[in-house]
């Protein structure tokens, strides 16, 4: 039972979604939303640092689907149907997406990848990975800080590399001579 | 607000319907002047604290822009073509407009800009036309438009400029790592970079403080007022007056007419969707490429059949895109280009048409990063990279600080097949018809961003970019187009053009047009500087005419 592992990090995943009053779900129900952040996972995975699901990602999901993405709402209802028919395709044992192992859940992505909910999915995964955390995604700033976008509201020369060493020549004392 | 309000039974000397980069000059222009003056913005009256730095609102939602759920745009690429709702133009909707919000660069015309037709000849299946005026008519106009507004640069930087009668009133921005690295290889291959003229301030002007670099420009409202919007400059100048009325959230639908022929005023919703009537001696419409055009259409009479202005049936034709390409390169060292302004260096020498490359068109390159955090996930990286999983998310985290994009800003052909036109279908929020634009390019248009991406591909080449790449070279790649030019276009002859040589239109001796539309050729794109000149050039004749009684 390799999906042992992934099953139980799923349910207390759903669980945690479930209890903590800090953020309730507003739109999705848990078992929606487990296997929605299953994908999430997957797009930006938490190899490397954090990924969608230490973002919160499926927080941010969850209220765009009741705030200005609403009216994708239809959009994320068929395309989970179609998503859980392919799983069942490629997988008839399993249950859900969330209890898939990692390889599965890929090759699950790989073939709805081309779909457009998959595009959707993809570009909610990541607006709530690197989007204003003020819309219940990128958790902590942890998307900006794994991008290295240190979001402040100014910023004195030199920004780069590049530019600082155009700094330093015009700073050294024997610039004067430099043609 | 300190402007002052007239009820909507006066009539008012001027009604300047926009008030967006061009209607925020002529606006204040007027009310300086000594006329009344009320402007019907259809966007809201926003301020600096009204902003943030929220991509999602302003980049993937229309957060200052017009909103397709409330005012749909139909787009086809031909008229044998069904037009289906897509974003296919996009522009400021707020008072201040597009100024608002746009990236802030800041070009004037070269002189040959008005007269390519001359200098280049014909172009079969396109309408390449001199414009009635010359660079030097305008010249004082963009003088008085960098001085009012607050524009930084260097004059002399760029050897092809045409003569200015003074510096900009500002040193140019800072340089980034991108303009250094686009410095340091168009001069290896003997090209002439040059700091980018920007409606930024470098330094505190006329009681604004200097940019702090906080990297959100395009797209963006500036919470500390340091782009040089109109909302922020000549508007409080208007209303200061106390002969200016800016009046948000009323969206015009019809431009009315008296036995004689000359508009009386304008009908406008406004915040509660009634409707008003508001008079006027004379009528400014600045309402942008797209939305100038449909106005008129809307505007029928049993005098003016084909729409308003339109005898010379060319109100809407003639429509000028948002040309370009890119190209973006990844670097060894970071560059850090989120902060800063986008644009700090770019080159011009590839601007003039040049009968030996085989086809009409030219552009301008500039080096810049416009993206942000997640817009460069979802598109900033190479197109064969992958879309979701561990190398994705490896990539655009390495990638996001050291890359940057070169891009071509070029030449859009006038062909009288590219139109905005009304929907005979599609109805907007308040049940007026939803713009519908029929564009495609023009063989010369493509061949020239094609011939300018190999250009900024070298240019990515000498700067020792480890690795280069251009996003797909569609149409549907360069939607919505920002830039609206050409639909109501200027010229001497009434068959022939819309307005006049100063932006008077030919049919209604005290309406006038002035915005993007005006334009005979669409330049290298970068329109604002024109357009404002255009404008206080404009503001300037009609208050010479109205002295002369030549507009009551």
């Amino acid at each position: 039972m390799a999906a042992w592992p992934a099953v139980v990090a799923a349910r207390e995943h759903a669980h945690t979604v479930v209890a903590s009053p800090a953020a309730p779900l507003e739109t999705l129900d848990a078992d929606t939303a487990a296997e929605i952040e299953a994908l999430a996972a997957q797009i930006i995975p938490s190899t490397g640092g954090p990924g969608a699901r230490e973002a919160g990602v499926i927080y941010f999901i969850d209220r765009a689907l009741s705030t200005f993405a609403a009216g994708d709402r239809a959009a994320y209802r068929t395309g989970m149907a179609e998503v859980q028919a392919k799983r069942k395709h490629l997988f008839p044992q399993s249950t859900t997406v969330a209890s898939l192992t990692g390889a599965q859940q890929m090759t699950l992505i790989r073939a709805i990848e081309t779909s457009n909910f998959f595009e959707l999915l993809r570009t909610h995964t990541v607006l709530g990975f690197l989007g204003n955390p003020s819309y219940g995604g990128n958790r902590g700033e942890v998307g900006w800080k794994q991008i290295g976008f240190d979001h402040r509201m100014m910023y004195q020369p030199p920004f780069g590399y590049y530019d600082a060493q155009i700094a330093q020549e015009t700073a050294a004392p024997n610039s004067g001579d430099r043609k | 607000m300190t402007g002052v309000t007239f009820p909507t039974t006066e009539t008012v000397d001027f009604l300047v319907i926009g008030a967006g980069a061009a209607g925020g000059v002529v606006a204040k222009e007027l009310a300086v002047a000594g006329f009344r003056v009320v402007v019907l913005e259809q966007g809201p009256y926003l301020r600096e604290r009204d902003y943030s730095h929220d991509e999602i609102k302003y980049t993937f939602e229309p957060g200052l822009t017009n909103d397709p759920k409330i005012q749909p745009v139909t787009y086809r690429r031909s008229e044998a073509d069904r037009a289906a709702p897509v974003k296919a133009i996009e522009y400021g909707r707020q008072v201040g407009g597009g100024s608002v919000h746009f990236t802030a660069n800041y070009w004037r015309f070269h002189e040959s800009d008005f007269h390519e037709r001359s200098l280049f000849g014909e172009v079969a299946g396109a309408d390449l036309r001199d414009w009635p005026i010359a660079y030097a008519d305008l010249e004082p106009y963009y003088t008085k438009a960098e001085y009012e507004l607050g524009i930084s640069g260097l004059a002399g930087a760029n050897p092809f400029d045409a003569p200015r009668s003074k510096p900009y009133p500002l040193p140019p921005m800072p340089v980034k790592s991108s303009g250094v690295l686009f410095d340091r290889a168009t001069k290896k291959l003997g090209l002439h970079p040059f700091p980018a003229p920007v409606a930024i301030l470098s330094q505190p002007y006329q009681g604004r403080g200097a940019c702090v670099n906080c990297g959100f420009c395009e797209s963006f409202g500036c919470e500390m007022r340091a782009k040089s919007s109109t909302l922020v400059t000549v508007i409080p100048l208007a209303e200061k007056t106390g002969r200016c009325e800016i009046r948000p959230d009323c969206y015009v639908r019809k431009i009315e007419t008296d036995g004689a022929g000359r508009a009386t005023g304008a009908v406008y919703f406004d915040r509660s969707r009634r409707e008003i009537f508001q008079r006027a001696k004379a009528v400014f419409v600045c309402a942008n490429g797209v939305e100038t055009p449909k106005l008129l259409l809307m505007s029928k009479s049993r005098r003016f059949p084909e729409g308003l202005a339109n005898s010379s049936g060319l109100v809407g034709t003639h429509l000028m895109w948002d040309n370009g390409a890119e190209a973006q390169g990844l670097f060894e060292h970071p560059l850090n280009e989120y902060k800063g302004i986008q644009v700090t260096r770019l080159i011009h020498d590839y601007y003039a048409a040049d009968p030996k490359r085989g086809f009409y068109g030219g552009g301008g390159i500039d080096a810049r990063f416009d993206f942000y955090p997640a817009g460069f996930a979802l598109h900033g990286l190479p197109p064969e990279a992958p879309k979701w999983g561990s190398e994705y998310k490896t990539m655009f985290e390495t990638y996001f600080n050291r890359t940057m994009l070169l891009m071509s800003h070029t030449t859009s052909l006038a062909q009288a097949k590219n139109t905005i036109t009304l929907d005979p279908e599609v109805k907007d929020a308040c049940g007026l018809p939803a713009v519908r634009v029929t564009f495609d390019y023009h063989p010369d248009d493509l061949a020239t961003m094609k011939w300018m991406l190999a250009r900024q591909v070298e240019i990515l080449e000498a700067a020792g970019a480890q690795r280069i790449w251009s996003q797909p070279f569609d149409l549907a790649d360069n939607m919505p187009s920002r830039h609206l030019m050409g639909t109501c276009r200027m010229g001497t002859d009434p068959a022939a053009s819309v307005v006049n040589a100063h932006s008077r239109t030919h049919d209604v001796p005290n309406l006038f047009l002035v915005d993007g539309s005006n334009f005979v050729t669409a330049a290298r794109q970068q329109p604002t500087a024109t357009i404002q000149a255009l404008a206080y050039r404009a503001a300037d004749y009609a208050t010479q005419a109205a002295k002369r009684g030549d507009l009551s």
